[in-house]
């Protein structure tokens, strides 16, 4: 590929400092480096605990970046997220960057379609329009209509997931980091979430994710980067 | 770049010899919400007040980028012009829902009041204003007549929410605004409170105890300890990485649910 990548890694370094504990230093990974470019999906292997989901944490701005650089296409400029204020993190996450977690995290008793339809809104759709897209996403997940107007506090672990990654894809953006997003889900609704991302894929996003599930990891990856070659806790 | 709303320049307020705050700068924009948090007597209330004009401080200063464009000191404003501030372009919520709303006077005149306090002297206009913005806090509009005493604690801190925003302010300041609350009332007052702020581009400084109310409400965050600035940046980085070893352990310390 010769075209510029969206998002490119160069020489990340993490470590924690914990000092609660007389000031151990933890590293986690060193040296990280990829891109990831329009309509295709990276996907991070590696062991547990190799610093996959550190990796995606400093990417999406939820930890510091201690060495590095992180630089992604935004608003047709390219800014380092790894020394951007948080001002700029914040029009990065509602213009280009979108994240879904493995947990759903929420107000409580907020129904699980204004949920959906606040991320959108967020990113700058009219609220008609949010609330008919996140509509569309529920029902592609196959959320039962009727768990639309309820908060999602008593569903269960994969209609919360599902709620999660239709509320991560409601805002359009061109960057999406996913945290192993289908690890709750059955088969069919793993299904579900390969569609979308397939479809997001051929309309020109960029993914960068997490999957444990290797028959998932098989269907929707481009590109495997294996963290273990990054990892900084043998040398510690 | 656009010029800040509002900036704190080394602001410091001492209480004989006891340190209230200690050079605490910052800087807020149209729209952004900073959260102020920390332990009881870390200076936040103090802070609070000092950033709306409520208390002088010893050292520092405070610029507001007024509505007709000039940036103004806070210490350069006469009381007049102060007030008027405070009653139009800002907003103060407080914890107790009595201290912000006068309890003997029904829910319309509370909302009324700050619209006839900016010389609006038609009362089916107010009256008007008043219902919409009942409603708009999820309060029945059958109520515009009942007194705030006979109100719930989460219904006092609509109806002051309510009064406050009616003049349109680009600037509220809230100390702990879901804090005296039942926890089945603080939920739905959070999402009030989020989707407000959201829909009207409000710019908001947070004084609050609660990382979960802080995670949900702010883009930024402020820690304090004993005065001082101890840590500040994006919400979701001082919560998720905590680099200085008091927010380490104000972060450790919450009880997961």
């Amino acid at each position: 590929m010769t075209k510029l990548p969206v998002l490119s890694v160069s020489d990340l370094g993490k470590s924690f400092t914990l000092h609660l504990h007389k000031g151990a230093r933890l590293p986690v990974v060193a040296h990280v480096a990829f891109d990831v470019h329009t309509g295709e999906c990276v996907v991070l292997g590696g062991p547990s605990g190799a610093g996959k989901s550190s990796i995606l944490k400093m990417i999406y701005g939820n930890y510091l970046v201690n060495a590095g650089a992180i630089r992604v296409r935004h608003r047709g400029e390219e800014i380092d997220l790894a020394t951007a204020s948080p001002r700029q993190v914040i029009d990065v996450r509602r213009f280009t960057m979108g994240y879904v977690s493995q947990f759903l995290r929420v107000i409580p008793r907020v129904p699980a379609i204004e949920i959906v339809a606040a991320a959108a809104r967020e990113a700058g759709t009219s609220a008609d329009e949010a609330r008919a897209r996140a509509a569309m996403l529920l029902a592609t997940l196959n959320l039962p209509e009727r768990l639309w107007d309820l908060p999602p506090a008593t569903f269960s672990g994969g209609e919360q997931q599902r709620v999660n990654i239709a509320r991560g894809f409601a805002g359009h953006h061109p960057i999406m980091i996913l945290d192993e997003p289908t690890a709750s889900l059955d088969a069919r609704n793993r299904e579900a979430v390969i569609g979308l991302i397939d479809a997001r894929k051929a309309a020109g996003t960029a993914f960068l994710g997490i999957f444990h599930d290797e028959d998932v990891r098989e269907r929707v990856a481009d590109r495997i980067v294996d963290v273990a070659s990054f990892s900084a806790r043998e040398a510690a | 770049m656009s010029t800040p709303l509002l900036q704190a320049e080394d602001l410091s307020r001492f209480y004989g010899g006891r340190i209230g705050c200690r050079d605490v700068s910052f800087s807020l924009d149209v729209g952004e919400v900073l959260a102020i948090v920390g332990e009881s007597g870390s200076g936040k209330t103090t802070l609070l007040n000092l950033l709306s004009g409520r208390l002088a401080p010893d050292a520092g200063h405070v610029r507001y980028a007024m509505r007709d464009g000039t940036t103004r000191d806070l210490l350069t404003l006469t009381e007049a012009e102060r007030r008027h501030l405070a009653r139009t372009d800002w907003g103060f919520v407080h914890q107790d829902a009595r201290e912000g709303l006068r309890m003997n006077v029904s829910a319309g005149g509370n909302i009324g009041e700050r619209l006839m306090g900016i010389g609006d002297r038609h009362y089916g206009n107010i009256r008007e204003a008043a219902r919409g913005w009942l409603s708009r806090v999820e309060i029945d509009e059958g109520r515009l007549d009942d007194k705030p005493t006979a109100f719930s604690g989460g219904m006092r801190q609509r109806l002051q929410i309510a009064r406050n925003l009616v003049t349109a302010p680009r600037l509220v300041f809230m100390d702990e605004p879901t804090g005296g609350l039942d926890v089945s009332v603080q939920a739905r007052l959070l999402d009030l409170i989020r989707s407000l702020v959201a829909d009207l581009g409000l710019a908001v400084v947070l004084v609050t105890h609660d990382l979960a109310v802080a995670r949900l409400l702010s883009h930024r965050i402020m820690v304090m300890k004993a005065g001082e600035v101890i840590e500040t940046g994006l919400t979701d980085r001082v919560l998720d990485d905590p680099q200085a070893p008091y927010t380490q352990l104000l972060v450790s310390s919450v009880l997961a649910a």
